[in-house]
């Protein structure tokens, strides 16, 4: 074969990768044709890897052969992880991204030394800074989510002053390596800059904010794999980029929204000064609680429930008795739904998957704005382990600080039934009015077991 | 070269529109989804990483370009893999409920 034959059938062989990567994406719109979706990213990406191995530039496979094998040896743990455990992995996953991103750029950086060209070394600096960052900061999500790290947000005061300058000190490296490449301990310095700019900036996150930064992570690892790709010059990686970059860029948008915070507010303003004010308030105010069986007869009778998750049910293992409640229930003709927050869990979609995982069916899940118009005809609306998105002030309480954040009104369904381990005031440290409604029946107990007991009641128990 | 970079910043462009309109409609019931297929696709780094290990520049160019492979295959691996799991489990409603 002539070398430009080669040439040419890979770039084929990229252009067939990048076309499906695309329609990969547009399967994934709906469950009937995801997986679908999968299959074709996974035939893209071997078409790609298949031309990549025919590139001429290659003299020595050992080493390539090492790399993908030992790589697939992580990469199978990484993907049998348990569901509960997927948002930790998948901020593991950006950190392995950026990770990659970033060694390739160094190594790049130094083989081209003293002359590297101008654009390219714009391109080469943004994409290990992007790459940089994304690694520690995901590093330090990953932390925080599988709790080896406080999930607690830290402040200290100037902490956003003192973020900003380690960016604007990083991108004043970058400007000046443009205009003299030749400089390699800046470089080195620029990335170790980079590198203490992500953890600072996750540090005063806490867990509530988790769905917005994994998402924006997500963003920032897709970026910085297109900035890889102009310093390549492969508009696959451009493309693949861009679209990874896309994805978290959409979804750090949705999950702002959800909160009613700008992304600014969710990087540079954590929550948590509220808290002595609430503790204060909470001793004295009298609520109603309820045993298993006095929930199970409501539920029993009742027409129509909407039951809302959050990271509680997920902390306590509680998906699968929330299924058998489900078909307890559905089988006693109660219409049972299932109202999800966007930002209800860790990362975008974590009930979701949770409840699939349950095998709860997908056409029982329904978004906030479904789910809202119907909760005045609801007879029991069922809180399991969710708090700040259940709570009115959202919509009456303009001093609350989550004032505006679209939440569920499951204040307006007839019977209100939290279940909640203690009167501890939700992440945001915002006491919720919810609690101390005439209506509202507090079940206090792990969610696993009090759900447990009330579908024991409702199935077995004496009628 | 300036030319490779004005077309390549068309692509880029292009492709951040193709994909804010295809990601868009992705329902949010497959956000977790969405987000590890995003990720075994941008693996495609390895392509990358690839080139450079097989090029044989020897010394310290060659054992951070095999971590890169290595990082980046371990995404792509375990991407798929967890992407496929979790779609298996959505189903719809087996039978019509009474």
């Amino acid at each position: 074969m002539s070398p430009a034959f080669v040439e040419t059938a890979i770039q084929v062989a990229y252009l067939i990768a990048t076309a499906l990567f695309i329609l990969s994406l547009k399967w994934l719109s709906a469950p009937s044709t995801a997986r679908r979706g999968v299959i074709a990213g996974e035939v893209g990406m071997a078409v790609a890897i298949a031309g990549t191995l025919l590139d001429r530039h290659i003299v020595d496979y050992r080493w390539i052969t090492t790399g993908l094998v030992v790589g697939a040896v992580v990469g199978v743990p990484l993907g049998l992880v348990r569901m509960t455990a997927v948002p930790q992995r998948t901020a593991l996953s950006h950190a392995f991204g950026a990770l990659c991103v970033a060694l390739v750029g160094t190594v790049e950086y130094f083989d081209r030394l003293p002359d590297v060209p101008r654009f390219m070394m714009g391109a080469l600096s943004m994409e290990v800074i992007l790459a940089s960052l994304t690694l520690t900061g995901s590093l330090m999500a990953a932390g925080k989510l599988q709790e080896v790290l406080p999930q607690r947000p830290i402040t200290y005061n100037g902490q956003n002053v003192v973020n900003l300058s380690l960016l604007a000190v990083a991108i004043g490296m970058a400007v000046f390596l443009v205009m003299n490449p030749g400089h390699p301990g800046l470089f080195l310095l620029m990335m170790a800059i980079a590198l203490v700019f992500g953890v600072m900036m996750v540090v005063p996150i806490g867990g509530a904010d988790m769905p917005t930064v994994i998402s924006l992570l997500n963003s920032y690892a897709g970026l910085s794999a297109s900035a890889m790709g102009f310093v390549l010059n492969s508009k696959l990686l451009i493309i693949a980029g861009a679209l990874d970059g896309s994805s978290g860029f959409i979804l750090s948008v949705i999950m702002s929204k959800a909160m009613n915070r700008s992304f600014t507010n969710v990087l540079f303003g954590a929550f948590g000064q509220v808290q002595p004010l609430a503790a204060a308030t909470q001793e004295a105010r009298p609520v109603h609680s309820a045993t298993a069986e006095e929930a199970a007869q409501i539920l029993g009778v009742a027409n129509k429930v909407v039951v809302v998750p959050g990271y509680g049910m997920a902390v306590a293992q509680a998906q699968h008795r929330v299924r058998e409640l489900f078909d307890a229930l559905t089988r006693r003709g109660v219409d049972v739904k299932f109202g999800i927050h966007p930002v209800a869990g860790r990362m975008p979609g974590h009930m979701n998957v949770l409840l699939a995982e349950a095998d709860v069916p997908y056409d029982a899940l329904f978004e906030s704005d479904e789910v809202n118009p119907e909760l005045a005809q609801t007879d029991v609306a069922l809180i399991i382990g969710a708090n700040d998105v259940t709570n009115p002030a959202a919509r009456s309480d303009p001093s609350s600080p989550i004032y505006g954040m679209p939440i569920l009104d499951v204040d307006r369904a007839r019977t209100v039934m939290v279940i909640k381990r203690g009167m501890s005031p939700g992440f945001a440290g915002i006491d919720n009015e919810l609690y101390y409604l005439d209506k509202t029946l507090m079940l206090f107990g792990d969610a696993k077991s009090f759900v447990g007991n009330i579908v024991k009641e409702l199935t077995g128990g004496p009628a | 070269m300036p030319s490779d970079l004005m077309t390549n910043l068309y692509v880029f462009m292009l492709a951040g529109f193709v994909g804010f309109e295809v990601i868009r409609r992705v329902s949010p019931l497959l956000h977790t989804p969405l987000m590890s297929l995003t990720n075994a696709l941008a693996a495609i780094a390895v392509v990358g990483a690839i080139v450079l290990v097989g090029e044989n520049r020897g010394g310290i160019s060659t054992v951070l370009s095999t971590a890169a492979v290595v990082a980046a295959t371990s995404n792509l691996v375990g991407g798929f893999l967890l992407t496929d799991r979790m779609l298996r489990m959505f189903k719809a409603r087996k039978t019509p409920k009474s």
